[in-house]
């Protein structure tokens, strides 16, 4: 890599980053020592040098090929995948934000029911209609959802807001009347740490006047 | 003198406005960092220490260097060097895609040679625990000191004392973006950064300093970020390695913190303990205050808290310590300071109170000289229905309690100079406001458009905003202290009225009327004392040729105010059998000074409280003594409010003035306390150390049994 620092043309080298990054020398006072070696058992558990596979996923109505390996989540399709045209899907709607199906925030349509993307295998998505939040407006005509969400303020730095748009109308499509009770239950698989619960519960409310 | 007006003449501000962002945020295609899809892309990621001290011996990247897809492997820490705390950065890789990324991770084998570690305060404080700095005997800093009046005679005068500790632990920020930025060389000496952060201006310069590149050849963009609290200033280790791998890469680099990283490494807010004395005289004066309190920013400083808050106390002493720990740094969170002050002030209060037999909202009257307070608290106790509230706290053999509580709190926001901005009008009408603050989710842009819309008599959504990027080289202030609004607003009223002024001059001819007889009507401009003089803004705009009018603007001190009080009142039920809480109601009484947009300010009050909640009965970094690691670094096991732990809300946005203050902190500051003096009020044992979790609940309730 020293090559490719000098064909780059600033003047830093790795040394100088280095102490840039706040990594000054310390001297190392010496204690009892342990001596932590490779760890073998997390690279027993690294998924790669896995058989790649072509796939057909059904997307806001629309069909994509993509290369994806056993692992691949639904997610990674949805915001990182190319597909086999070489273009970006680039749906970056729904977000990774706890990776462990804690959050909502990666939230779809999946056959109508909300699931989390990032739980989601792509290769277990095939065959089946996946809606995301940007495939749920018609065209300029806003999901009442969506209207509801921006009428109420129903969202602050917004990126939680997505999962809560596709929850919110999964919700409405199996109870198109739900009580306080009933949204607050509905919505409990989605996080906002800016706290717009509030006025979330008040935009379900409108919207289920509409649909 | 500049001034905003009266509201009666106000059609835009003060009013609610549905944010201009919100579209784009509804339908997903507002565009994050962590969205940025860049041609090439490859991406980032860090190998952090699962060991929280330990030396260096050996770093190996060979086999993650050649691993298929991987593109850079770095270095982040030498050889002989300490690693403090887990999290602490070791290496870096850049990848074709993420999974690649992870696996390049698993490969950088490192050899350590583990030292004495300890994660908790308590542990760090004992005689002969493991010296963690070296600048700190006995792992803590020269304790800080202050004191007012003659604190012994103040005790002797008191008739009442109370002695008692409160604590509240570490917290973390939880952005729901994590850190993270795509960096990409245009070429060689031109940086495009996109960048997850609460200051572009300050982030660029860090930049340019640390690459060595003019600032004017470094460019930072951010359009849309998901949450900082307080913990996105700078660009951190993760921004400069996303740099730096696109450096060395001459691709476009995208590196996010993982959800474990948010948490271990990118700030929290300080713990605290305070034990405290205190005495208050037999009409309910505060009278002595003396405070030992010490708490841990990590391995660095900056566990700093308040005390006695915003209650007059003539003789007091105050003595505070930080304590190292092997753990990551905290960062401002949210009011820093603040809410862990508040809980222990307010806890007290009402301790004192019960003490002399006063009824606490009338101890605080006595004892609090802000006066927008003591509006507010008759306000709040009407909103919650304080005459309702448990005479004896306790009482009564239900299995289900009620309580309520009260707290408050204060915070500056009067924000600053140093803000640029152009307000531009074109010859089609059109009108652009252009600034370099950043909207991290409190609606600035739609406070910019609504305050040039009312100038010019147009709508919100006629005005073009364009914040969140360093290229037009209008610099603004990060976004903290609350102090967004108030020092970018004066900037874009005055800049609107200065273009308003020049576009008078150019059509007062054509009306021939004198300037100063011209007016804005709604998309018009009239003569005042010839209506029938009137033409549409568009005719007005269209005199301009093949001009624009461009005019910047000054920060007018008469626009702004420092000082936002505020008060909350809490009700709350306690299950005495499973000790579990819920939070029933809150009134948060919230000084805003002039609101600009209703809609949106009570938004950040709402948004306040839930995070104040939050604090009060779930959130805790937990540590493991043993291991030196976090036990709870995810979303499962570290708690942030959720929708079944939300209460009514009553937000009051209670505006005393017209002119403009920043709230997007205090409204989490009153509500720990107020939330604990309810619990107290439902149960009759107090909880003083945070959060107030079943398990505490029942504990103290068997205590007492
Ligand atoms: S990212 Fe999928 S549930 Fe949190
Ligand atoms: S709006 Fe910011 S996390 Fe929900």
């Amino acid at each position: 890599m020293p090559e490719k620092d000098k064909k780059q043309g600033t003047n830093i080298s790795r040394r100088n980053f280095l102490k840039g990054v706040g990594t000054g020398t310390v001297a190392a006072t010496v204690a009892p020592s342990v001596l932590i070696g490779s760890e073998k058992a997390a690279e027993a558990q690294a998924g790669d040098a896995i058989a790649n596979a072509t796939i057909e996923l059904n997307i806001n109505g629309k069909s994509y090929q993509v290369e994806v390996e056993a692992r691949t989540t639904l997610l990674t399709v949805l915001r990182d995948g190319i597909d086999t045209g070489g273009n970006n899907i680039d749906l970056t709607g729904a977000k990774l934000i706890c990776d462990r199906g804690e959050c909502g925030g990666c939230t779809v349509m999946v056959d109508g029911k909300s699931v989390y993307a990032c739980m989601m295998l792509a290769i277990d998505a095939q065959g089946k209609q996946i809606t995301t939040v940007e495939g749920l407006a018609d065209g300029d005509d806003l999901h009442p959802v969506q209207e509801a969400f921006i009428q109420h303020d129903a969202l602050m730095c917004g990126f939680c807001t997505p999962g809560f748009i596709v929850s919110s109308a999964a919700l409405l499509n199996e109870n198109a009347n739900p009580t306080m009770e009933e949204i607050k239950v509905g919505l409990s698989g989605n996080t906002c740490r800016c706290g717009t619960y509030p006025f979330i519960f008040d935009a379900v409310k409108t919207a289920s006047r509409k649909v | 003198m500049a001034s905003w007006g009266e509201a009666s003449e106000s059609r835009l501000i003060g009013k609610r406005v549905t944010r201009l962002s919100g579209k784009d945020k509804v339908t997903g295609k507002a565009k994050y960092t962590f969205d940025i899809n860049e041609p090439g892309m490859l991406y980032g990621r860090i190998l952090r220490s699962e060991t929280a001290h330990a030396t260096v011996i050996g770093i190996d990247l060979s086999e993650a260097e050649a691993l298929p897809g991987v593109k850079a492997v770095i270095p982040l820490i030498e050889v002989g060097n300490k690693l403090r705390y887990q999290g602490q950065e070791i290496a870096a890789v850049a990848a074709e895609t993420d999974d690649i990324a992870k696996d390049a991770i698993r490969r950088i084998h490192v050899d350590l040679e583990e030292l004495p570690h300890v994660v908790t305060e308590d542990d760090a404080m004992v005689e002969g625990a493991p010296q963690i700095r070296e600048d700190w005997a006995g792992n803590q800093s020269e304790p800080n000191v202050r004191e007012d009046g003659d604190i012994n005679a103040g005790f002797d005068e008191a008739a009442v004392e109370v002695e008692a500790t409160y604590h509240t632990p570490v917290q973390t920020h939880v952005c729901l973006e994590t850190h993270g930025h795509v960096a990409k060389w245009e070429d060689e000496q031109n940086l495009t950064v996109w960048a997850s952060t609460q200051g572009v201006f300050g982030v660029r310069n860090d930049f340019a300093q640390h690459f060595e590149l003019p600032a004017n050849q470094v460019r930072v963009i951010t359009e849309h970020m998901g949450g900082g609290f307080g913990s996105k200033f700078g660009p951190g280790i993760e921004g400069r390695t996303a740099v730096e791998l696109a450096r060395i890469t001459g691709k476009a680099v995208k590196l996010m913190l993982t959800r474990k990283a948010e948490h271990l490494v990118a700030g929290n807010r300080p713990s605290m303990t305070q034990q405290v004395r205190a005495g208050a005289t037999s009409d309910g004066r505060l009278i002595a205050y003396d405070m030992k309190g010490y708490g841990t920013g990590g391995i660095s400083s900056g566990a700093g808290f308040t005390g006695p808050y915003v209650y007059h106390v003539p003789n007091s002493r105050a003595e505070r310590v930080n304590v190292a720990v092997n753990a990551g740094n905290q960062r401002a969170m949210r009011a820093p300071g603040h809410p862990q002050g508040a809980f222990a002030m307010d806890s007290l209060m009402d301790e004192l109170a019960e003490k002399l037999g006063m009824d606490p909202v009338e101890f605080r009257r006595i004892n609090d000289p802000n006066e927008v307070r003591q509006a507010q608290y008759t306000l709040g106790a009407q909103e919650i229905g304080w005459h309702r509230r448990n005479t004896v706290p306790g009482a009564g053999t239900s299995v289900k309690k009620r309580g309520m509580g009260v707290g408050s709190g204060q915070w500056g926001g009067g924000g600053g100079r140093g803000t640029e901005a152009r307000v531009t009008i074109n010859a089609d009408g059109t009108v652009e406001a252009v600034t370099g603050t950043q909207d991290i989710g409190t609606g600035i842009r739609t406070v910019i458009a609504m305050i040039v819309a009312e100038e010019f008599g147009l709508e919100t959504t006629d005005v073009r905003v364009k914040v969140g990027d360093s290229q037009p080289g209008l610099p603004s202030g990060g976004s903290g202290g609350s102090q967004t609004t108030p020092s970018v607003a004066p900037v874009i009223k005055t800049a609107a009225a200065a273009a308003k002024q020049k576009l008078f001059e150019r059509i007062a001819p054509l009306l021939d009327a004198p300037v100063g007889d011209l007016r804005v009507g709604t998309g018009t401009i009239y003569v005042v004392s010839d209506r029938t003089k009137t033409i549409t803004w568009k005719q007005a705009t269209g005199q301009l040729g093949m001009e624009s009018i461009s005019e910047g603007g000054t920060w007018e001190e008469d626009l702004r105010q420092n000082g936002a009080a505020g008060t909350q009142f809490a009700e709350v039920e306690i299950d005495t059998q499973t000790g579990a809480i819920r939070v029933i109601k809150i009134v948060a009484v919230q000084d805003c000074g002039l609101a600009i947009n209703r809609l949106t300010t009570e938004s950040q009050v709402n948004g306040g409280v839930i995070m104040g909640l939050g604090q009060a009965i779930l959130e805790e970094r937990f540590m493991d003594p043993v291991t030196g690691r976090m036990l709870n670094a995810n979303l499962e096991d570290y708690k942030v409010p959720g929708t079944l732990e939300i209460p009514e809300i009553k937000s009051i946005v209670f505006d005393t003035h017209r002119k403009v203050t920043g709230v997007g902190e205090p409204p989490c500051i009153p509500t720990p306390g107020a939330i604990a003096n309810a619990v107290y009020n439902a149960i009759g044992v107090r909880i003083r150390s945070l959060p107030i979790t079943p398990d505490k609940i029942l504990d103290a309730l068997a205590e007492k049994a």
